[in-house]
């Protein structure tokens, strides 16, 4: 019996020799959750690791716990499967940006809106790894690509907003540069009690390098990367100069706190019911060399998916008693041959 | 072989001739076929429903075929907005709906055009003449080269019938307006008047359906006192017209003596599927996205709560199945319901559940395609997907169901091969089973089977240093399974996935001896189901030279034609297969023991090709295609028709 106060790093980590391409943004997302996992206290057992396919897909392979290594898009009906089955276990989704929002959109979609009990990480690479280098759907317009060598004419999809339009209750982004920023970002997600996505800024050196490098290298990060933090003021710049001002026509804009007042600036409320704020932040940067807005952007709570099962279970129960399967084959009505006449 | 009572009801099993009863002036009958047909709205499912539950009541056998149009409300009085509900009820044994109706009611010009062709002749005709109109006969299209319409009550197109006309609706509204039900909502309650006039005619007791209505009707008294005012009304009609003159009995069916039930195949279907959850001592989770002719059974299952049954109407079918494969994953019974469309998206899914050697059942109650084909006829043409539509060498056991009560069974089955060999396993029923109902003596709880199998709790493999560890790969030697290792078992943590994995540890292997051994594995573990099958049996002659090889739904009208060809003296076997993979292990030497094989299926010859290939047998398809099940007939002339050649 594995004893939850001891484990460490290293009891999460599988015997499996991991296989990305070296100086993959998936390695420091590895690292972040085997860091992270000892400290959630849940022992390896009562952890599943579920993916669809793609590079980040084999990450279940990586980690010593139960996993299952799904098909292409369909992490978040297996994952709901095993959620709504064992609501003791711990479940997380690990997909990518292909597997969650082109093959498996519709899936992710509908476990945010039935908000089952699962800790989804979207690695977003803005890229197909796997299949060696076809543009995604969060590629930007224009991108060239081996599937779209006169430029991708598909306008992209923003992964916080389409969560944010399914009704998700915990919206968050990160990147793969801050293994303390993730760690804090996953161990939130973890402890929301329903469908917590996250979006995780993951390199693709090899086919889509530094696509977010303007963002998430330390030297740009002052500069262009905003930090949500629920009940402050959003602001950012080496001095927090700047920040984000919501006009009267509802648009956010990026303003200079001395030029409108530190009053003007607008509060972070991550536990508003109504959606729109978050939306709004989630769509504040339309490219990856703006101010773009990282942490949790939506927290509520709403009846978990499994736990609504569970209670009418509970219910159905104590209002039939336990299922007796004579009486149900009787349900019908019944009638008697006495015998053969 | 036939008989022929005063209406001309022909009797298909027996010499015997119909004998006055005894009952006042009712004259016995052995067995006689119903159909009530009339527009989608005019309720005559319901009627047939009803007929068919105080026959079941009585004790009669009986079998039906419900038939309705794909569309929820066709054009009211259109051809294509039928919707019929044939039953047949007897005295004796009988196991199909009957092949031709000795009684047609058809309550508007468009039931009677779609319908007619199918009764036998000399049969009876009640229609409904309130609704031979004009602008009815004309939707129905019963118009005239020249111009206006024909009323085939006044043309002589059904002198060869005995045609009782029945102002049914306005009858229905004088009864209705006392009441003060309005006329048109009066006019609903006119199924129940031919529900009245049929029921004195074979003199069904009037108190279950008046019981009925009552407790159906109870919350809105003025419907249920017009429902309860028109069939009496129609019973009386029976009673005191001259119109319909003779009434018939069928006097209960000399069944085993028990307790019995009547279920439709979906019913007893989602009530197998419960039963196998207790069996294997598994709460069952179901996955599961509406498609006709299955959706009924997500609807009865989601009833079932108090069994732990957990049901989810998924956002599509992938993810029905994807549901159901990460329930069983977790330790569940996991099952997805569909028909073939949705088996196709479901494809990926099973290969992986083939892969990942968990349980699974895959429910396909069959219909009419390719593609969305006709969603409430039925057809059995998904073998073929069900036995190879996977990609790679994917092969999973295959049970089909012969019979709506079968369909029980067969779910049980499903079930204990799944848990048994770790492995998703493909039920087959069909639309026409899906739908039909028949009586069932209840089984003894205590008779079913345990199918119970434990979880993998220990380490079962020590690493290169000695130290306990779990290969989630390393297979039972006799059942080939792996062990089934849920989470939340320390030390048993593993990783499960498509890609192809090694003998024994389960780890990634992408080596070719390693994958030539995991495919030859998967198809053995398979293959060596065929000896915890039990072998086919062989109904009929043993020494004929004709023998009828069957599956699924066929098998009703199977039965009857070679029982019907045996009593006129020729010998013929019948052999019917519940599991289609792996075939029974005695089934090649028991087919190359007769002279002809025929194999009848609602497909163009699947069976027949897959007994050919592996038997290297002149097995020859009857192949039936047209929403319908085979009628005894057919197969009895094809039967004879072997026999001579």
């Amino acid at each position: 019996m594995t004893d939850t106060t001891l484990t460490s790093k290293k009891d999460w980590a599988s015997d499996q020799e991991v296989r990305w391409c070296p100086g993959c943004g998936d390695y420091g997302i590895l690292l972040a959750v085997q860091q992270l996992m000892p400290e959630l206290g849940v022992p390896p057992e009562n952890t599943v690791f579920v993916s669809g396919i793609g590079c980040s897909s084999r990450f279940p392979y990586y980690m010593n716990t139960y996993g299952f290594h799904g098909i292409h898009g369909r992490a978040p009906a297996l994952a709901t499967g095993i959620a709504i089955a064992r609501p003791d276990l711990d479940v997380w989704v690990i997909t990518g940006d292909g597997d969650g929002l082109s093959i498996g959109g519709n899936h992710l979609i509908h476990a945010l809106r039935r908000n089952v009990n699962l800790t989804i990480l979207l690695f977003n690479n803005r890229i197909y790894g796997l299949t060696k280098g076809q543009y995604s759907p969060t590629s930007e317009v224009g991108k060239v690509t081996k599937s779209t060598p006169f430029g991708s004419i598909d306008p992209p999809f923003n992964p916080l907003a389409v969560a944010l339009g399914a009704e998700a209750t915990f919206v968050a982004r990160t990147h793969d540069l801050d293994r303390k920023h993730m760690m804090e970002v996953f161990r939130a997600a973890h402890d929301h009690r329903g469908a917590a996505f996250v979006e995780i800024f993951q390199n693709c050196n090899v086919f889509n390098d530094g696509q977010f490098a303007d963002i998430t290298k330390k030297q740009h990060r002052d500069e262009r990367l905003i930090d949500l933090v629920h009940g402050e003021p959003i602001r950012f710049g080496a001095n927090r100069e700047r920040g984000v001002v919501m006009g009267s026509d509802g648009q956010l804009r990026l303003v200079d706190v001395d030029t409108v007042g530190e009053d003007a600036i607008l509060v972070h409320d991550a536990k508003r019911d109504d959606p729109s704020l978050a939306f709004a932040l989630a769509r504040l940067s339309t490219d990856d060399h703006s101010p773009t807005p990282f942490g949790i952007f939506r927290q509520v709570v709403r009846q978990e998916y499994a736990s609504a099962i569970g209670a009418q279970l509970a219910q159905a129960s104590e209002r039939k008693g336990p299922g007796d399967l004579a009486a149900l084959l009787r349900s019908n009505g019944t009638w008697t041959v006495a015998g053969t006449n | 072989m036939t008989d022929i009572a005063p209406t001309g009801h022909r009797e298909e099993t027996t010499t015997e001739v119909a004998v006055n009863g005894g009952h006042g002036e009712a004259t016995t009958l052995h067995r006689v076929v119903v159909r009530f047909a009339g527009d989608s709205g005019d309720g005559m499912q319901l009627t047939g429903d009803r007929f068919t539950s105080v026959s079941a009541a009585y004790g009669n056998d009986l079998s039906t075929l419900p038939e309705f149009p794909a569309e929820i409300r066709a054009p009211a009085g259109t051809v294509h907005g039928v919707s019929s509900f044939q039953v047949h009820i007897s005295d004796h044994p009988i196991t199909t709906p009957g092949d031709e109706p000795n009684v047609l009611v058809a309550m508007n010009p468009a039931a009677l055009r779609a319908d007619i062709d199918r009764l036998e002749p000399g049969g009876t005709l009640i229609v409904n003449e309130d609704n031979f109109d004009e602008r009815s006969l004309e939707k129905a299209g019963y118009t005239s080269p020249s111009g206006g319409t024909i009323n085939p009550l006044e043309d002589g197109s059904l002198d060869g019938y005995r045609v009782i006309r029945v102002p049914m609706t306005s009858l229905t509204k004088e009864v209705a307006a006392p009441l003060g039900v309005k006329p048109r909502d009066a006019e609903r309650s006119k199924n129940f008047f031919a529900l009245g006039l049929v029921s004195w005619m074979y003199t069904r007791p009037t108190e279950p359906t008046l019981d009925w209505i009552a407790t159906r009707f109870a919350a809105n008294e003025l419907v249920a006192a017009a429902n309860r005012a028109a069939f009496l009304a129609g019973y009386n009609f029976g009673e005191t017209t001259e119109a319909v003159g003779h009434r018939f009995e069928v006097r209960p069916a000399t069944l085993p003596a028990g307790e019995y039930t009547s279920v439709t195949g979906n019913t007893a279907l989602a009530w197998g599927i419960v039963a196998a959850g207790q069996l294997a001592k598994l709460p069952v989770t179901l996955g599961s996205y509406p498609i006709t002719p299955a959706s009924d059974i997500l609807h009865e299952l989601s009833k079932h709560k108090h069994f732990g049954v957990r049901t989810v109407q998924a956002e599509d079918e992938i993810a029905a199945a994807g549901m159901a494969l990460g329930a069983a994953f977790a330790g569940h019974l996991g099952v997805t319901t569909t028909s073939g469309p949705g088996v196709m998206l479901k494809g990926e899914t099973i290969s992986l559940a083939v892969s990942v050697e968990l349980p699974m059942i895959i429910v396909d109650i069959q219909r009419g395609g390719p593609s969305t084909g006709l969603p409430t006829k039925t057809e059995a043409a998904d073998l073929n997907i069900a036995l190879f539509g996977r990609s790679g060498e994917a092969p999973l056991p295959v049970v089909a169901a012969r019979s709506p009560v079968h369909c029980f069974e067969a779910a049980i089955e499903a079930a204990r091969i799944a848990v048994k060999y770790r492995t998703p396993v493909i039920l087959l029923s069909d639309g026409y089973l899906a739908n039909g109902s028949e009586p069932w003596q209840l089984p003894d709880i205590d008779d079913l089977p345990d199918i119970a199998v434990p979880f993998a709790r220990d380490p079962n493999h020590v690493d290169a240093d000695g130290n306990p560890e779990f290969w989630p790969y390393l297979r039972d030697p006799q059942t080939l399974a792996r062990p089934w290792a849920i989470p939340g078992t320390p030390g048993l943590m593993h990783r499960v996935g498509g890609l192809e994995k090694e003998d024994g540890s389960g780890n990634i292997s992408y080596t070719p001896d390693n994958h030539q051994r995991m495919v030859d594995l998967r198809a053995a573990k398979v293959a060596a189901i065929a000896a915890d099958i039990p072998p086919v049996e062989i109904a009929g002659d043993v020494d004929a030279g004709v023998c009828v090889l069957g599956w699924g739904s066929t098998w009703a009208a199977i039965d009857a034609a070679v029982e019907r060809r045996r009593r006129a003296g020729d010998k013929v076997a019948h052999v019917h297969l519940m599991h289609l993979n792996p075939l029974p292990p005695n089934l090649g030497d028991v087919l190359r023991s007769f002279r002809s094989i025929l194999v009848p299926e609602l497909n163009l010859g699947q069976l027949a090709r897959v007994v050919r290939a592996e038997f290297l047998v002149d097995a020859r398809p009857i192949s039936k295609v047209q929403g319908l099940p085979f009628t005894s007939r057919e197969l009895e002339a094809a039967i004879e028709g072997a026999q001579a050649s």
